[in-house]
């Protein structure tokens, strides 16, 4: 293989894109983060706010859209680095603060310190997000990029050595780059973590026929969205990885599969392969060497069992997705009967690192047995919501209270559930367990994709158990019986639970019930689809008690266990908030002048209670539903 | 309605060139039938079917099986409730009751006037916004009920601003 070809294609290819970066140099660049999560928080209308702005006063300023950097609970967020200043960040961002940030910081060189958030180089004047406690428990390795360049224009990822991996494999034979692969201990991060360079080899051995790579960016965990992420903010390393393991197995063909829902993770990734393919990093002869291998998008239709590999398959071929018995192994026989190499989005985003710093720079981070970075989402009740990055073996307090910041509000915590619906609620206790593949599984709970809610006192753990179950009973293929009809009969359970109908023989019975499910299904959604059950049930067993003897929800959560009261000594006679607040009228004042909420007409909405002034806080929520009635008493 | 039948018909044609006579791209062509006529009629699945050189009934399977498809018509507004874990926590089921009684519809429907359908969704992956309205295309972060009568009344005035310029 001509050794200096693909390099120095490389290398004019780097030189190129650094040039067509240049316009930025020397000037002011403003950074709007722009994945989907911005976009909500209104980032489009902060751009053109600084568009308009910047016309207007005159400024010569580049504005460059980038993904996320993972600070959701900042959003919109922007960056700006002016020649002279260390690069700063600013949360929150609204109109009135660009007007002042384009005023003060780019004409007349105040970066307003007292609204940026953190700056991104070490520098004499403001601290950086490593002075942070998050910053010291994160390590980013395939988030590293995320935020910081344009997921649709390739020159930034190239300019910061994208693609020199590819370019260096191109030289080694395959098998070296299966073995460096096998050497770093990769293991998936779809949940499983069955061992990349395993499932590769297995393929690679496979014959000299049709071979295929797909990624499974399928991320159908309510509550996760770090492959949304990933795929928005920097597609151009899943598809380098993606590349990079097509040569060590041989494959000429690649699919990303994305779940429909997200539609502009889809546009960028069908962006980026198009600008791939423009500088020969896909298609035919690539760099210049004799390796051709292509990608293209196919779309998921909105199914969770799909992330399962076989089902996924099935849903390609044309059918539904339906998961099949396993072996054969995909690998050995996956899409269209070929053997296929099926890997999550965030494990293909490791191999580029791997192959270009070493297996050896990979092991350094984690644990022995699971080492790398795990990548998470933090939401439900917590301070700092986003998207995490931190060393396997990290604690899930280190990563609630310390990288999360706690929780809001001085609430107590309560749980953390994990891994979506296939994971387990874990409670307080649980919290020192290490995050890594094996730790997990023993506590009942799983890594799953890495989706991480957080719990407070408010939550009702058997309203959280109904959710998780009524949504892996929506989402059961109907294939195998137990699965089929089990959850059915345990939502049904916890249905009546919830509504104050259940009665204590039915704990037994749903415990059965979760155990068969368990054994009795074929696939990973069913044999996980009771955990969420089979752990509150373990942990939280005197909250089901409350429920069902006490016909009240502790947490007050459950609509048909709780009502709304006013009450007649904190309500104040002068004040109509609550009233207006109400959707269905169904507050009224009483004759002396209070406020009281006619239980009938009551929709449980919420509202009256948020808007009650917190200097009366009078609007209380009570369970059992009954204690309204024993007020009234009381005060008559 | 003879005419409408041509017309689906024409389209799914059309749709169909693009594409060649393979069963793995059945998901790829429904996508689009939907992505043009807003739902699958009966005639374009068994259009579809016949192109394929695929059983209606696996074609219909594969509709009902995945959340993307439906077999009526949407209404103008779609109203995508989130229903994700962080979602429902935040209050994602006050916000769809809220709809529900406003419109005077159910999950699933669409008002008799064919101006919005109301649907659920799983995750829409902006868990720090919830609870979180998708209203065609446009995610609304932190809807309450207040929120859900602002949204529904803009669209109200902006249809009266509309019909005072015609």
């Amino acid at each position: 293989m001509d050794v200096s070809l693909t390099e120095r294609a490389y290398i004019k290819m780097k030189a190129a894109s650094i040039n067509n970066l240049k316009y930025l140099e020397d000037k002011p660049v403003i950074r709007v983060g722009t994945g989907t999560c911005g976009k909500a928080a209104g980032a489009l209308r902060i751009r053109e706010a600084f568009k308009d702005e910047l016309t207007r006063k005159g400024i010569d300023a580049g504005v460059v859209e980038v993904g996320c950097m993972g600070h959701c609970y900042a959003e919109p967020l922007i960056i700006i680095s002016k020649p002279g200043f260390p690069s700063l960040c600013y949360g929150k961002v609204d109109e009135v603060l660009v007007k002042r940030l384009v005023e003060d910081f780019l004409i007349n060189n105040d970066p307003c310190y007292e609204f940026a958030m953190a700056a991104l180089e070490p520098n004499d004047i403001f601290p950086t997000f490593r002075d942070f406690p998050r910053g010291v428990y994160e390590e980013k390795m395939i988030l590293e990029n995320c935020g910081f360049i344009d997921p649709e224009e390739i020159d930034f990822y190239i300019a910061r050595d994208g693609y020199s991996a590819l370019a260096d494999v191109l030289n080694m034979e395959p098998g070296e780059v299966l073995g460096e692969v096998k050497a770093s201990n990769l293991r998936g991060r779809g949940g499983a973590g069955f061992p990349a360079g395993i499932k590769w080899e297995v393929v690679r051995k496979a014959g000299n026929g049709m071979k295929y790579v797909i990624c499974n960016g399928d991320e159908g965990d309510p509550g996760a969205f770090m492959d949304r992420n990933i795929l928005e903010s920097n597609p151009h390393q899943v598809i380098e990885g993606m590349i990079i393991c097509a040569y060590a197995v041989g494959a000429s063909l690649g699919y990303l599969y994305i779940r429909s829902e997200y539609s502009q993770a889809i546009r960028r990734v069908n962006n980026a392969l198009r600008q791939a393919r423009e500088k020969n990093l896909l298609g035919a002869s690539i760099l210049g060497s004799a390796f051709c291998f292509d990608l293209e998008v196919f779309s998921g239709a909105g199914a969770f069992v799909c992330g399962e590999g076989t089902a996924l398959i099935n849903s390609m071929e044309g059918g539904m997705g339906i998961p099949q018995h396993r072996p054969p192994e995909l690998a050995v026989s996956g899409y269209l009967g070929e053997p296929t190499v099926l890997n999550n989005v965030k494990t293909f985003c490791y191999v580029p690192l791997i192959m270009r710093k070493g297996a050896d720079w990979f092991k350094k981070t984690g644990t022995p047995g699971s080492p790398g970075t795990a990548v998470f989402t933090l939401a439900g009740k917590i301070a700092g919501p986003g998207l995490v990055e931190v060393p396997m073996g990290t604690t899930l307090r280190q990563l609630i209270f310390d990288v999360g910041e706690g929780i809001p509000r001085n609430k107590k915590f309560k749980a953390v559930q994990i891994g979506g619906p296939s994971g387990g609620c874990l409670p307080e206790q649980a919290l020192d367990i290490p995050l890594d593949f094996d730790s997990l599984e023993e506590a009942g709970a799983m890594m799953g994709s890495g989706g991480l809610v957080v719990l407070d006192e408010d939550d009702c753990m058997v309203g959280m158990a109904r959710f998780f179950l009524n949504f892996t009973q929506q989402e059961s293929c109907g294939k195998c019986t137990f699965c089929r009809l089990g959850t059915k009969h345990m939502l049904e359970i916890l249905k009546a639970i919830t509504r104050g109908e259940g009665d204590m023989a039915s704990l037994e019975t749903l415990r059965e019930l979760a155990e068969d499910v368990k054994t009795g299904s074929l696939c990973n959604l069913g044999k996980t689809a009771p955990n969420p059950v089979l752990t509150t049930l373990k942990y939280f067993r005197d909250e089901y008690e409350a429920h069902i003897k006490g016909k009240c929800c502790p947490s007050l959560k459950c609509p048909d266990l709780i009502a709304y009261f006013i009450e007649p000594d904190k309500c104040s006679k002068l004040c109509n908030i609550c009233v207006g607040s109400c959707p269905v009228e169904a507050i009224y004042t009483r004759d002396n002048g209070l406020k009281a909420i006619n239980r009938d007409k009551c929709v449980k909405c919420d509202n009256c209670l948020k808007a009650c002034p917190p200097e009366y806080s009078a609007v209380i929520k009570v369970s059992p539903p009954g204690l309204v009635e024993e007020r009234e008493r009381e005060m008559k | 309605m003879e005419g409408k039948k041509e017309t689906i018909s024409n389209y799914v044609c059309e749709i169909l060139k693009n594409y060649s006579v393979e069963r793995r791209n059945l998901l790829p062509v429904l996508r689009e039938v939907q992505e043009k006529l807003g739902y699958l009629p009966v005639r374009a699945m068994e259009k579809v079917a016949e192109a394929l050189g695929i059983p209606t009934v696996d074609v219909y399977g594969a509709a009902t099986f995945f959340n993307l498809f439906r077999l009526s018509p949407p209404g103008k507004h779609q109203i995508k409730v989130c229903m994700g874990t962080a979602c429902f926590m935040a209050g994602g089921q006050i916000a769809l009751d809220s709809f529900e009684r406003r419109l005077d519809v159910r999950t699933g429907e669409t008002t008799p006037d064919g101006e919005f359908s109301l649907e659920e969704v799983a995750c829409v992956g902006c868990c720090s916004l919830a609870p979180v309205v998708v209203v065609d295309d446009f995610v609304e972060g932190n809807v309450t009920p207040t929120r859900v009568d602002g949204i529904l009344l803009s669209w109200d005035i902006g249809k009266k601003k509309q019909r005072e310029q015609d």
